[in-house]
């Protein structure tokens, strides 16, 4: 089993989508947010840390109002690049702007059963199972938590999944289900037992944090602890706005873009402030909300421009970004499906988004679906081909092959055709058969791709982690469950 | 003459103007016309009217929830004059909502209180982080002197989700739970999470909670 990771890296094609100014007219805005509105922080550990830095603390209403030199001399302590280490060093990920990483979607609550094909209730098998697939494929560079283990208890699933995860792949984790205290100390050390000590950790952290904001202009309490716990052990954190049009942000994008832009700045500050110079980083997932139900749409125009414009942001602030592509509406594989996912990927991929999150999921990050999973790889796979742009070289103008056909001529015969048809893309999913072969067999590209899931999770044995580590981290999450 | 005010108090609410309402409740006050008459005649036909535009797909929600707003305000300026006069507006029933306890998201639970009480139901709203026993306790009390009482939790985390079941675990402790219903929602909330916990609703949207609750009370 191949170890390499396919990120997309030397991007040829470019995507104008803000113009300087209009990214220092959101600047400026967040930062009037920031001053004048303020953002709430609902941790006695964040505010203490907002009034030891001279921001205005209102310990009632837990509101941050902090002045626009504070935060912008915090944000400059972010280390612009840092790498996501995995329990397999090839598989590191330099997060260095130049690659882009795929990861699988998370917190799903229902899955689509990999055999029944039923829809039933996600449980810590299915984390497992999901992982060990993620770890098989080239695609997949990381993980996050996909589903919930909804068959553990609430005040440990996050350390549950983790477990699960680490123990089924090689790869970088990233939970965004690790939002509580106690689970906070207990992920530090089970990533510590990964990683080999307090020191190693810090140099190459296996795992990575990822809290929800609370929009508009909030954070949660748990949250915010967990960040900050977190953080002092050196391991690296996001926070991601999911300010969505119409109901937790302005109906406006730019608006929208600036509200979901100070709950993230205001978050980074105040981690740079706590610990200076830690790893951060932004994430995203802003959309517009539906106009007839209020619902996050996971798709549409104006997620698709929020997947672009977000990284300009980020790249403004020089911080790496997690961005939320695919997570389409649909509720299941189809054309709307496609579109989503397709279009959120190009739009975040091509501004070189460090991370896309993630892939498998439908109704708005909902229900995990294995067929789904494989065919937003093959989306991925689209988008880092045509980030390759057309090279123009005396090779690949092709002049004497050209001529040596000539008119009337056809290439299949040539040596340049056999050097360089490898270049091309050759898809796992798409049906290019012959329309009797189609109407004989009545297959499509999801039972393809849920075949193939079937294959990888008969067929894959994942590296396994030193049984030592697994029973320290039973350990550890006993100790929770007992508290 | 009367006819005018009721229109433009229709239009107010039509238009989804706060201001508007409020002004000509005042307004309706200071005439002498009687409280309960101006919400039923000249109010809530605005609610109607934007209420069956919504269901056409000819308005969109933030219509309907500024509609919403202006029925608050007109409200909150005829409620303590039926008070004083001793009438009632007579409600479709009473709705005690809440974020469950460890949650703080609020928007959803929000907006299902202002879909409720456009539509005429009671709504006491307590907010987030609520722990299932005050949720139970509040809905006891107003079950003391209203036979329609519903429970409307939200969550947004699978972890926090879980407490739900604890509502209605402590409804059936304390011998409530033949007489006062469980509505539940939020995002991670599914028909056989609703099944399992033995709750009596659930919609995925503010407007189906109304048609929901309307169901479980047989208002409909």
């Amino acid at each position: 089993m191949s170890r390499n990771i396919k990120s997309i890296q030397d991007p040829q094609l470019k995507l104008d989508i803000l113009h300087p100014d209009d990214v220092q007219r959101i600047h400026e805005a967040t930062l009037t947010i920031i001053a004048d509105t303020g953002v709430r922080f609902p941790s006695q550990r964040a505010l203490d840390i907002w009034e030891k830095n001279g921001a205005q603390v209102d310990r009632d209403t837990m509101v941050v109002k902090a002045p626009a030199e504070l935060i912008e001399e915090a944000i400059k302590l972010c280390p612009p690049a840092y790498t996501l280490a995995a329990r397999d060093p090839e598989q590191d990920l330099p997060l260095d702007g130049n690659h882009v990483y795929l990861g699988t979607d998370g917190c799903g609550v229902q899955i689509i059963d990999l055999y029944s094909g039923e829809l039933r209730t996600s449980r810590l098998q299915d984390v497992a199972d999901i992982a060990a697939i993620a770890d098989a494929t080239e695609e997949i560079a990381f993980h996050w938590v996909p589903v919930s283990a909804q068959d553990k208890p609430a005040e440990s699933r996050g350390l549950h999944e983790l477990k699960a995860v680490w123990e089924n792949s090689t790869k970088h984790v990233q939970t965004e289900s690790v939002y509580n205290e106690a689970e906070a100390y207990a992920a530090v050390e089970m990533a510590k037992l990964i990683a080999g000590g307090s020191a190693a950790l810090r140099s190459r952290p296996p795992l990575s944090i990822m809290q929800c904001t609370a929009s508009p202009l909030g954070h949660d309490g748990g949250s915010l602890d967990s960040a900050l716990i977190v953080a002092e052990a050196g391991i690296p954190v996001g926070f991601m706005t999911m300010a969505s049009c119409l109901t937790t942000g302005p109906a406006t994008l730019a608006g929208n873009l600036a509200v979901g832009n100070a709950e993230v700045i205001s978050a980074a500050a105040l981690i740079q402030l706590a610990y200076p110079g830690s790893p951060f980083f932004y994430a995203a997932a802003q959309t517009s909300s539906d106009l007839r139900t209020g619902a996050y749409t996971g798709g549409g125009p104006e997620d698709y421009l929020f997947g672009a414009a977000t990284n300009v942001l980020a790249d403004f602030y020089d911080i790496p970004l997690s961005m939320g592509s695919f997570a389409t509406g649909a509720k299941e594989p189809n054309w709307q499906a496609g579109i989503d996912n397709s279009l959120s990927t190009f739009m975040a991929g091509i501004v070189m988004s460090d991370m896309l999150l993630g892939v498998g999921l439908l109704h708005g990050s909902r229900i995990w679906s294995y067929a789904q999973m494989l065919m937003d790889c093959e989306i991925y796979d689209i988008v880092n081909s045509m980030m390759k742009g057309i090279p123009v070289t005396e090779e690949t103008l092709a002049l004497d092959t050209i001529h040596a056909v000539g008119p009337h001529g056809h290439f299949l015969a040539q040596k340049h055709t056999r050097k360089h048809m490898r270049e091309l893309w050759d898809p796992k999913y798409m049906d290019r058969r012959p329309y009797e072969m189609w109407l004989e067999k009545g297959d499509n590209a999801p039972d393809w791709a849920l075949e193939k899931a079937h294959q990888l999770h008969e067929s894959h044995q994942p590296e396994l982690l030193d049984p030592q580590i697994g029973r320290e981290f039973a350990r550890i999450i006993a100790a929770v469950e007992e508290k | 003459m009367n006819e005018e005010i009721y229109k433009a108090m229709a239009q107010s609410i039509i238009d989804g103007e706060p201001e508007e309402a409020e002004k000509l409740a005042i307004q309706a006050v200071e005439q002498g016309l009687d409280p309960l008459q101006a919400i039923n005649e000249g109010f809530v036909p605005g609610v109607d009217y934007v209420g069956n535009l919504f269901s056409c797909g000819d308005v969109f929600l933030p219509d309907l929830v500024m509609a919403g707003e202006a029925m608050k305000a007109a409200v909150s300026v005829l409620e303590p004059e039926m008070i004083k006069q001793g009438t009632e507006r007579k409600m479709l029933g009473t709705v005690v909502i809440g974020t469950i306890e460890g949650d703080i998201h609020d928007i959803g639970k929000m907006l299902v209180g202002t879909m409720l009480s456009a539509s005429g139901f009671k709504v006491i709203d307590l907010g987030v982080d609520v722990p299932a026993i005050t949720l139970v306790e509040k809905a006891r009390e107003e079950s003391i002197h209203d036979q329609g009482v519903i429970i409307g939790i939200s969550s947004l985390l699978t972890t926090t989700m879980v407490r739900q079941r604890d509502v209605i675990e402590a409804l059936e402790d304390m011998g409530l739970r033949d007489s006062i219903k469980v509505m539940v929602g939020g995002a991670p909330v599914t028909r056989d999470w609703v099944e399992e916990i033995g709750a009596d609703g659930f919609s995925e949207d503010a407007t189906g909670a109304v048609a929901v609750a309307k169901e479980l009370l047989k208002v409909a």
